[in-house]
């Protein structure tokens, strides 16, 4: 994997900005580091503020990459903006519900749903 | 038991050396047809437990090693890390779920570890933990 390269297809949708990982693993450390970037570019530098992360391809995480959500959670809460979560399956739900993060972020079923009243 | 199987490696501070073993764990359990959603939980405990020796342990020390043991007895996988830090106290790990912590992007690794698998043990340093996993009834 070269360092560069693109963790996540970003989609505009009117207003809002759909941004689908691309890997099924979201374990390994520079991987993680480099979806972090990416996602907070979406805020940072581009300015977007209406944001849809798609889980679909997603099957595994680690907390690490929790970790990563939440703080993208908090740049685009203070940045005015708002974050919503969709198509995660299962397993992974599971451990969003575990820690309890279910509550924290607005996890949607599917991309339908969330780009519903956004 | 035909399907049991034993192993120790040692890998140096290095998360893809860890991923490596993860690995070599993972497919030999899918040989012995452990469920696919038991394997889902020892994965993500092996990816926890495993950084965390190598991270937080052993501080990407590259002199320093993590020891890897993985013994499968036909119904149970046990898993042994340890890393050569100093170890923790992991009743010093805030709760992730409390109100006052659950924006806090780190403090989830031992606590997803605890609710996947059926035994967490660390010792009494805290450099090495026993995680093992019994197969679910199919």
């Amino acid at each position: 994997m070269s360092a560069g390269q693109r963790r996540l297809d970003i989609e505009q949708i009117g207003e809002v900005t759909v941004a689908k990982f691309v890997d099924k693993k979201i374990l390994d450390e520079n991987n993680i580091q480099m979806i972090g970037n990416q996602l907070f570019g979406l805020v940072e530098e581009d300015g977007r503020k209406k944001i849809v992360l798609d889980f679909t391809a997603v099957e595994y995480l680690s907390s690490a990459a929790l970790g990563k959500l939440i703080t993208m959670d908090k740049k685009v809460k203070s940045a005015g903006g708002k974050l919503r979560l969709c198509s995660i399956r299962p397993d992974i739900y599971e451990v969003f519900a575990i820690t309890r993060l279910n509550k924290l972020f607005d996890i949607c079923d599917d991309q339908d749903a969330a780009l519903q009243g956004f | 038991m035909a399907d049991a199987f034993e192993f120790k490696v040692t890998i140096p501070s290095d998360t893809a050396e860890g991923h490596s073993v993860q690995e070599r764990i993972l497919s030999s359990l899918e040989e012995v047809g452990f469920p696919d959603k038991d394997l889902f939980g020892v994965k993500l405990a092996l990816e926890e437990g495993i950084v965390n020796a190598i991270k937080h342990g052993n501080g990407m020390d590259p002199s320093k090693n993590v020891f890897v043991e993985c013994d499968y007895n036909g119904s149970r996988v046990r898993v042994i890390i340890e890393d050569e830090g100093s170890g923790f106290d992991p009743g010093d790990v805030p709760d992730p779920t409390d109100d006052t912590n659950i924006d806090k992007p780190s403090g989830r690794g031992l606590m997803l570890m605890r609710a996947f698998m059926s035994l967490v043990e660390y010792n009494d340093k805290g450099n090495r933990v026993v995680l093992e996993k019994v197969r679910s009834e199919e």
